[in-house]
């Protein structure tokens, strides 16, 4: 907290945000885990993680409902910053730039960048069709009461879905240990003033009205 | 190899290939429908044989009783009135696994040895690996396995694996009073069933023949039919099973694929990482601001 008062340090995420976040993460975590062990052999002593195979099975979904819903929050704070511009496209053009830290050659950028709105807008697409998916081939309390061949594009729309969004997480995970400064925005709240102009100038001037 | 009557030729959710050396005798057992006369003996020796007991239900006004299988009842007579081929006909079909040889549930499976088929061709769940997902359900073109209320665990006909491992014929075989039941190698019932499928047809019935669908690679339970042209006169028996492509897609190709997908991805950014290398906020950049 004491980083709030720090000039140096502007706040990024409040407290409350901060929480939602970790919520979803561990969340996360804990479902691409149990799912991916449920999804292929190699993975499958992960249950081990969950007190057994068994568990791993009945606990996954009651997570995955805690999942959306924290997601769900955090999409109803966060989704007005994500609306598209004409900048994303020319940075999203400019993408060889950006993995090679060459950010000058890029447009300039908001509270977020393209590549970040991308990750919002995937998590909003796969968490709600995860959810759906979910019930349908929740057993024993949903799944019966669903057409077999329901279930059944279920469980593959299911692990389609899982697959976009893990692949996605890992790029975001990466992101945040890529780009240095990014990891105490959502630790501790705040970010360097540096950091704010260097990634997000359009951000940063509107936050310290000028700078 | 262990001691063991029976051979494990394939496990669920294992990617290397189980002990399939020893090479035994492929087992069937024939319904013959035509001969059957509907009597459920077999239903009961079943739950007699596998200490099952079923609920007392409500009759519906159908001779069928349980109305359908359930965790209790792994096999189930199931009566149909058709008058499609031009008079009224009763058909009476003992539903229950086929024992495919390309088993759906098995490949469904997420569980390491909850589904094992024996190298005989019987297809046998492990319930004590089961963990209840009910993936078995989704793989299975016939609508057979059944999650039990009481253990969460799914259950179905074993062809009695455990009387057939040492030599003795499936309880429902030993009940049959008309011998409409018949059990032993597969080449020998498929040999008996032409034998029946020559008879029915010198009395008129042209199209009897096998069912042993190929789309599964052929069933270790086979049936006679009447009207083999007709199989879901049989109360929705499938005219051409196969395991749901839906259900291939997402064990077949997508699940190893998807994986190494994942993982790449991650070593992907490791790569990146010591290549280009993370992208820092320098410290003339922090003093530019102050």
């Amino acid at each position: 907290m004491s980083n709030d008062r720090n000039p140096s340090r502007i706040e990024r995420y409040s407290p409350a945000e901060r929480l939602n976040h970790w919520i979803t993460a561990l969340t996360f975590l804990l479902l691409s885990c149990s799912g991916l062990a449920l999804f292929h052999p190699a993975l499958f002593w992960f249950t081990q993680f969950f007190g057994g195979p068994t568990w791993t099975r009945i606990l996954h979904p009651y997570i995955g409902v805690v999942m959306f819903a924290s997601f769900g929050a955090l999409a109803f704070k966060f989704w007005h910053h994500n609306l598209l511009t004409r900048n994303d496209i020319v940075w999203l053009r400019r993408i060889a730039d950006v993995v090679r830290n060459r950010e000058d050659r890029l447009p300039e950028v908001d509270r977020y960048n393209a590549g970040q709105k991308m990750l919002f807008w995937t998590m909003i697409a796969t968490i709600p069709a995860l959810l759906l998916t979910g019930i349908v081939i929740w057993r024993p309390w949903f799944a019966p009461y669903f057409d077999i061949g329901v279930i059944r594009l279920a469980l593959l729309l299911h692990a389609f879905c899982a697959f976009i969004m893990i692949a996605g997480i890992i790029v975001h995970v990466y992101a945040a240990l890529w780009i240095k400064g990014t990891i105490g925005a959502m630790v501790r709240g705040s970010v360097s003033r540096a950091w704010a102009r260097k990634h997000h100038p359009g951000w940063y001037r509107r936050v310290t009205g000028g700078g | 190899m262990a001691l063991q009557s029976l051979d494990i030729v394939r496990r669920s959710a294992t990617t290397t290939p189980s002990p399939q050396q020893r090479q035994t005798t492929e087992v069937a057992k024939l319904i013959d429908v035509t001969k059957c006369i509907g009597c459920k003996a077999c239903q009961s020796a079943c739950q007699e044989w596998n200490d099952l007991r079923e609920e007392v239900g409500i009759n519906e006004g159908s001779y069928q009783n349980p109305h359908d299988l359930t965790a209790n009842s792994w096999t189930l007579m199931r009566f149909t009135e058709t008058e499609e081929n031009g008079t009224l006909e009763w058909l009476i079909r003992k539903d229950g696994c086929m024992h495919c040889a390309d088993p759906g549930c098995l490949k469904a499976c997420p569980s390491p040895g909850a589904i094992i088929q024996y190298s005989n061709g019987i297809v046998d769940f492990h319930e004590e690996n089961c963990i209840g997902c009910g993936y078995c359900i989704a793989g299975c073109p016939f609508d057979i396995p059944r999650l039990s209320p009481k253990d969460g665990k799914a259950y179905k006909c074993t062809l009695c694996s455990d009387r057939v491992s040492v030599g003795l014929e499936p309880a429902c075989i030993k009940s049959c009073p008309t011998q409409a039941l018949v059990f032993g190698s597969k080449e020998d019932m498929i040999e008996h069933a032409n034998e029946r499928i020559a008879d029915l047809k010198e009395r008129g019935f042209e199209n009897a023949g096998l069912y042993d669908p190929p789309g599964v690679g052929g069933t270790h339970v086979m049936y006679v039919l009447h009207h083999a042209d007709k199989p879901q006169l049989y109360d929705g028996l499938p005219q051409s099973p196969r395991i749901s492509g839906l259900v291939g897609l997402w064990k077949g190709i997508f699940k190893p694929l998807a994986t190494a997908a994942l993982a790449l991805t991650a070593l992907a950014g490791f790569f990146h990482y010591v290549t280009v290398g993370p992208n820092e906020t320098g410290e003339d950049e922090e003093e530019e601001k102050a």
